[in-house]
């Protein structure tokens, strides 16, 4: 790909300065970058939750906190690492990177680019504001039910659950917003000669995320709001009572939850192939098997969603329809695994920080893309349904495949966002800590589940004490080893470390690479002509 | 920082979408506050309306300013064009679930429980039958008996509604090609008959919500015919306000002169949003009324 000279005239760049500045941003860059930083925030935040849930859970026996106060942080816990760190931080990135690899002068609609960042600040404060409101005396504190909301119990629950309600509002409308940018931007602002089968893997990736967000979250919106009028309007939609069914939440939060889980890694899955061919020195490979394997996992994903709740009492038909469609995912799966591996087949290698960690993931995420074959297996689930197995199993795909791939990502494109190159050093440390302290954490886990351990639970028999230690033991390295990655980042953007290079990586494609390091104000205030 | 030299028009900082997020934070809270019996709700609620309205009446005329000001061309057209297309298809999503309850209720959750061993059943008298108000039981720690009830019958005022939202769609479509034609007359009528059009759909179902409520004996609270009823409905007529508010707005801006017969993506917006609603109402005539 070679581009036009991209003319920037620094009189451009007239914004207002000071907090004014991000307020009223109409520019991606500044708007992804206000997404990252909120993420990263809220990534600690819902770390200290996790923390203390491992610190409950180090011994046998209540310890620090009421089992009502644990059960919201295990639910809070899940809601902002899902909702207001992955998916912001997936949303940073396409606000980065989109408009400068497609060679856009920037996203599609950019004041509602903003508006969609500026809804995730005030459902954060939603989701945690009935934590204060009960020092107070007001409500008996967040939501308790776990991230799932299910009915009955959210039904029964109190004024946390009301808050919870509306923060899935908010994250809701700014999804869509998010979404809708994301795709306008994509069919409408690719530079000539930009096709669709020349878009780089990670604009794919997003697309079909943004797809399966809009045929979703209004989904789970509908879903939500239902539960609202049960519990405050008297209707029925989850009482048996009404000739309602409280087993119909779990499958509308479903049909919104599995996709979810895609929505999740697809941004993941679309940029870890750059970073790959980057450090192999090799072209990707299988780029339209790529492809059409995004597009067969997001459409797939829309149909399995009951196997999250095997064990309800379905009938068998629908047992086994659920579990084989399910288990198809693995096909085109399978075939990005075999896509990636074939990369760095014969590249020439090198190890830098995004490389570790995106080598690191393929055998993480691995691990939690099996674990998860096992759990479609309708027979087998009977016995790991609600235990530890599934926690282990979904922070494999979630911390693994989809944290460390941002964190994959970040290490990649910061030096290309700062101008500045993060130490090298600390890179690695915070990768092998990361990649050890994880395995340390969940790995005991499924020996847990194995052995027949709840989940949700803050009290747990005799027999599970010493792997419960291990893993508390591993959450605390892994936490305290995320302030390493804080640090990096934080240097970066305070200008310290080495100046970058336009094209910091020797073997990376694409067109942001034809840009200074930071890019300019606006991008490509001359779109780039690709042949 | 309006970028003149690039070809694609981004829009100058602005604090709206800002405020407009305050304003849902407000409204978000005072309700919450609101249902679980705290004073301050409602002025929360109150406040909160009124930042959304500022920045409706803000964002919506700055947009209509560029607009009118020439700085939107093809390509900005085409952007608002596909967002307003996403838009709808997740607004089709909304309904879903809630058209998604209805045939869990009906043909999944309703039968089932008519259907236990006569000998360990708590739903002894149940039969199972669409429309229902379900077989009773515990709801919220108090005891609920399913109420006596008259279904919404189809052919009343429900098909007199369709009747009126269909040639809403076609006023509206005639009007548009008054539009095209840039004759300023057909396309002010056109939006005239439909606004008209639009209104009188929503009389006839306030007065339809009227008599279910006080003589037919169906509430929100009729099991699980009444809330799939009412909610499905009362979105539908939720949507329909807003539709009518917007065909108010682009009628007020034909009759200012706005609108070019090559240049008019926000009339066209509104009337696929209108289109949409009707293809709603369509689904809730033949599945929530008629069969």
């Amino acid at each position: 790909m070679t581009t036009a000279a991209q003319a920037h005239e620094a009189h451009h760049d007239h914004h207002p300065t000071g907090i004014m500045r991000w307020l009223t941003t109409t520019n991606h860059k500044d708007i992804g970058t206000m997404y990252l930083v909120f993420a990263l925030i809220m990534f600690m935040v819902g770390g200290a939750m996790a923390l203390a849930v491992r610190a409950e859970l180090f011994q046998p026996g209540m310890q620090l906190m009421r089992p009502e106060f644990f059960n919201q942080l295990i639910g809070v816990h899940a809601l902002i690492m899902i909702f207001a760190a992955l998916m912001p931080a997936a949303t940073g990135f396409a606000n980065w990177l989109i408009p400068l690899q497609i060679g856009a002068p920037d996203m599609a609609l950019p004041r509602l680019n903003n508006w969609g960042f500026w809804l995730l600040p005030p459902a954060a404060i939603l989701l945690t504001l009935p934590f204060i409101l009960a020092l107070f005396g007001i409500g008996d504190g967040a939501i308790a039910t776990g991230w799932t909301f299910y009915a009955p119990l959210s039904v029964q629950e109190g004024i946390g659950v009301d808050f919870a309600i509306f923060a899935v509002h908010l994250l809701g409308i700014s999804s869509v917003m998010g979404s809708i940018n994301i795709i306008v931007t994509i069919f409408n602002m690719r530079a000539p000669g930009m096709t669709m089968m020349k878009l780089p893997l990670f604009a794919w990736g997003w697309l079909i995320t943004a797809f399966l967000l809009i045929a979703t979250i209004p989904v789970l919106a509908g879903a939500v709001t239902m539960l609202l009028t049960d519990r405050h309007f008297g209707t029925h939609f989850f009482n048996a009572a009404g000739g309602g069914d409280p087993i119909l939440f779990q499958h509308l939060f479903w049909f919104f939850g599995h996709p979810e889980v895609y929505i999740l890694l697809l941004p993941v899955w679309g940029f870890i192939p750059h970073i790959l061919s980057a450090f192999s020195r090799k072209p990707t490979y299988g780029y339209k098997a790529q492809v059409y394997s995004f597009w067969a996992i997001g459409i797939l994903s829309l149909v399995v969603w009951a196997h999250h709740v095997f064990t309800v009492g379905m009938p068998v038909p629908a047992l086994l329809y659920f579990m084989y469609s399910t288990m198809s995912i693995s096909l085109p799966l399978a075939v990005l695994f075999f896509c990636w591996i074939a990369t760095m087949w014969r590249g020439a290698m090198s190890f830098e920080t995004p490389m570790l960690f995106a080598t690191g993931w393929i055998i993480l995420f691995g691990i939690g893309g099996l674990t998860g074959l096992v759990l479609a297996d309708v027979a087998a689930d009977a016995q790991y349904h609600h235990s530890y197995f599934v926690v282990a199993h979904f922070h494999y795909t979630l911390f693994a495949g989809g944290m460390m791939g941002m964190m994959a990502g970040t290490y990649f494109w910061l030096p290309k966002m700062t101008g500045r190159m993060y130490s090298e050093k600390l890179g690695k440390l915070h990768f092998w800590l990361t990649a050890i302290a994880f395995n340390l954490t969940f790995m005991p886990q499924f020996f847990l589940g194995l052995a027949g351990m709840p989940r949700r639970i803050p009290d747990y028999a005799l027999q599970f004490a010493e792997f419960n230690m291990i893993s508390s033991i591993g959450a605390f390295i892994l936490g305290l080893s995320q302030l390493i990655f804080v640090y990096n980042i934080v240097s970066c953007i305070r200008g310290q470390g080495e100046k970058a290079a336009d094209k910091p990586w020797e073997g990376a494609e694409g067109l942001e690479w034809t840009l200074s390091s930071p890019p300019p104000y606006h991008s490509f205030t001359v779109q780039p002509v690709v042949k | 920082m309006a970028t003149e030299a690039s070809h694609y028009y981004v829009p100058n900082p602005s604090l709206y979408p800002f405020i407009l997020s305050v304003g849902l934070l407000l409204m978000a809270a005072g309700f919450i506050f609101n249902i679980n019996h705290y004073a301050v709700g409602l002025w929360m609620l109150l406040l909160g309306f009124l930042c959304v309205l500022y920045v409706l009446f803000g964002w919506f005329g700055s947009i209509i300013d560029e607009s009118e000001s020439g700085k939107y061309k093809a390509w900005e057209d085409r952007s608002f064009r596909i967002g307003m297309i996403v838009f709808i298809s997740s607004e089709v999503a909304f309904f879903a679930a809630f058209f998604g309850a209805l045939f869990y209720m009906r043909n999944i959750s309703v039968p089932e429980l008519a259907s236990f061993d006569p000998n360990f059943t708590m739903y002894k008298d149940f039969l199972g039958t669409w429309p229902t108000a379900g077989p009773g039981g515990m709801v919220l720690g108090m005891e609920y008996k399913p109420p006596q009830f008259t279904p919404m019958a189809a052919w009343g005022i429900p098909a007199l509604n369709t009747l009126i939202l269909l040639s809403s769609g076609a006023t509206v479509t005639w009007a548009h090609w008054g539009l095209l034609k840039d004759n300023r007359r057909q396309l002010v009528i056109g939006l005239f008959l439909t606004i008209a059009l639009g209104i009188l759909f929503l009389g006839l179902q306030a007065y339809e919500y009227h008599h279910a409520y006080t003589e037919m004996g169906l509430t929100l609270g009729t099991g699980a015919y009444g809330a799939t009823f009412f909610m499905l409905t009362g979105f539908h007529g939720f949507h329909v306000t807003l539709g009518t508010i917007m065909l108010i707005v682009i009628l007020l801006r034909s009759m200012k002169g706005h609108f070019r017969p090559d240049h008019h993506f926000a009339f066209e917006g509104v009337a696929w949003y209108w289109h949409f609603v009707d293809v709603v109402w369509l689904l809730l005539f033949v599945l929530v009324y008629w069969l």
